[in-house]
């Protein structure tokens, strides 16, 4: 089972739900922080990191011996990342996307495969409960490639719990495809709800059931609850305003530990989620 | 000469639009950009009166003819993106338009068409114009349109005589950030009192470092944590950027943004509100954001 939790706008508690969940689960879990722009659950499970591992992605790198300067490399990339000059190529490669088009044109055989960091991988535990980040390059504009790479890390056989970055566009798709259901967090104000619609119709480009968390769900309005019900998109679960809660976080302390009654109703969302998939699979 | 300050905050949530909504009130003669175009929100407190709209079009992405297709697999192979399923259709989602299928295809049966990504917007509002745009639900190519409304931006106050942008920025540090703080004249970092805001503001102020631009660091609802609301500061000035004040927490932002208002127009005596106010001053007195544009690297994010 993979859920992921995303939402649109930032800040309503996506990482407050994700780890909680995740916490109240325990063993045969294991969690996914594939917000690489801004990894912050581990703010959260203080995991005990065993393994780092850099990731890199492909670019070109010219041998200037073999290098004809027939620029057939720099026709090919779409991005701009290759410019002949006289009969020197040029290579920025900040803006390759790896399509590895040049390397296959070239008739001399001068591009050459080098690599450009993404960002890292850690690997490690909070108490039973694995735990996996991407960590971005600061600098680093590509997101996708090395969130595709934490989502290797999932989960075969138990839960995969996925932190998603915020938004609707390509790093959030990413993160979010393929899993078995996506848990979208919301606030019930209209920039929070506005956001919702847009993360919704994300997800039904990608097929995937979904249910709607509302945080904070004293500080707002009905609009939220008004379009969950038109849409026919169950909410989950809402959480008041709580200022213990709120503080907590603030220090990174998980609801959970302060309040551990907080631990059934994590693991009765988590029923509620196994019945919207096995029982069918649709959005009730 | 045109000064632009940019809102980021790395950590979404923490009051970037909302802010910026109140700063527009505030300044005079300025043009507003909202270049969170993935997930943009300032139009619902600006109410903005769409006078131009105009097709963003981004990248373009293979579609296989499968009348002329041969199914000879060369283009499964050399994609690196997956893109292509067995029976030869193209996953739009994963298609990241290099078009290396399309120009190596041997039957040259796959087409490229241009893909409209999103739409952009020069509309007019109580506080001047502004310029906004909406990126098509999982399209890519964010950081072009960011990039693009930003030009825009720019193009609209160089014509019709603006000196100021306030522009909305996007959360994370990735591809639209980049696109969002080239360029700016300073930056204004809003923070909120937790071990994420924090954590995600150094790594936003790690990216501005390498832009070279000043940065301004404002602690909203930082009465939630004060000893993490001193932490923030104590980090901002090490990083040579300036403090420009704390903003109460204050539920009368969530009713302000029900009624479509900025805080100032709804709760004006708030304390958020007079605080914000100063804050405001502060920006406008920042060495910075003169008037005549002089730039001083030694304010930078260092």
């Amino acid at each position: 089972m993979i859920i992921s939790i995303a939402s649109g706008k930032g800040g309503t508690g996506k990482t407050t739900v994700a780890t909680n969940l995740a916490l109240s689960l325990g063993s045969h879990t294991r969690f996914l922080d594939c917000d690489v722009e801004e990894p912050n659950a581990h703010l959260f499970l203080a995991p005990e990191l065993i393994e780092t591992e850099a990731v890199h992605t492909a670019i070109p790198v010219i041998d200037n011996q073999l290098c004809t300067g027939c620029k057939k490399c720099s026709e090919i990339c779409r991005f701009r990342a290759l410019t002949v000059v006289g009969k020197k190529v040029l290579v920025f490669p900040e803006l390759c996307h790896s399509c590895g088009g040049c390397m296959v044109v070239c008739p001399e055989g001068a591009v050459q495969s080098g690599e450009r960091q993404l960002g890292t991988i850690d690997m490690g535990y909070c108490a039973e409960l694995g735990f996996v980040q991407g960590r971005l390059r600061v600098g680093e504009a590509m997101s996708p490639p090395l969130i595709k790479k934490v989502r290797t890390h999932q989960n075969s056989k138990g839960i995969t719990i996925i932190d998603a970055p915020p938004g609707t566009s390509c790093p959030v798709i990413a993160a979010m495809k393929g899993s078995d259901f996506v848990v979208l967090v919301t606030e019930p104000t209209p920039f929070g709800l506005h956001d919702l619609q847009l993360a919704v119709e994300a997800v039904k480009v990608l097929g995937i059931p979904s249910g709607v968390i509302i945080n904070r769900s004293d500080m707002g309005d009905d609009g939220v609850l008004d379009y969950a019900k038109q849409e026919g998109v169950p909410v989950l679960l809402t959480i008041p305003f709580d200022r213990k809660i709120a503080e907590a976080y603030s220090c990174g302390t998980p609801i959970v530990e302060i309040m551990p009654e907080w631990r059934e109703v994590f693991r009765a969302l988590y029923r509620r989620i196994e019945d919207l998939v096995h029982g069918g699979g649709q959005i009730q | 000469m045109i000064r632009e300050l940019v809102v980021v905050s790395g950590k979404g949530g923490t009051g970037k639009t909302s802010i910026t909504a109140a700063f527009a009130c505030l300044a005079q003669n300025g043009v507003l950009c909202d270049a969170d175009v993935d997930a943009a929100d300032l139009h619902l407190l600006m109410a903005p009166l769409v006078r131009k709209k105009t097709d963003f079009l981004g990248g373009c992405q293979a579609e296989i003819r499968l009348d002329d297709c041969i199914g000879c697999g060369k283009c499964r192979d050399l994609c690196h993106f997956d893109a292509i399923s067995k029976d030869y259709v193209v996953d739009p989602i994963s298609c990241e338009g290099c078009g290396v299928c399309v120009d190596l295809c041997p039957e040259q049966a796959i087409d490229f068409p241009v893909k409209k990504c999103g739409e952009w917007f020069i509309s007019d509002t109580r506080y001047g114009p502004m310029v906004h745009a909406r990126l098509g639900i999982a399209e890519e190519n964010s950081g072009k349109l960011v990039s693009l409304v930003r030009q825009e931006t720019r193009k609209l106050a160089e014509d019709r005589g603006y000196e100021l942008i306030l522009t909305d920025g996007p959360p994370g540090i990735g591809c639209p950030v980049i696109a969002s703080i080239g360029g700016a004249t300073a930056l204004a970092i809003i923070v909120e009192p937790t071990v994420s805001g924090l954590h995600d503001m150094q790594r936003v102020a790690e990216l501005a470092a390498h832009f070279k631009v000043p940065g301004l660091v404002c602690v909203n609802k930082f009465d939630l944590n004060l000893a993490m609301t001193e932490k923030i500061e104590a980090y901002g000035l090490t990083r040579n950027m300036q403090l420009l004040g704390r903003i109460p927490f204050d539920p009368a932002f969530i009713k302000a943004m029900i009624e479509g208002k900025n805080i100032l127009e709804h709760a004006p005596e708030s304390p958020a509100a007079v605080a914000i106010g100063e804050i405001w001053q502060k920006v406008l007195s920042f060495p910075a954001m003169n008037s005549m544009g002089i730039r001083n690297f030694s304010a930078t994010i260092q």
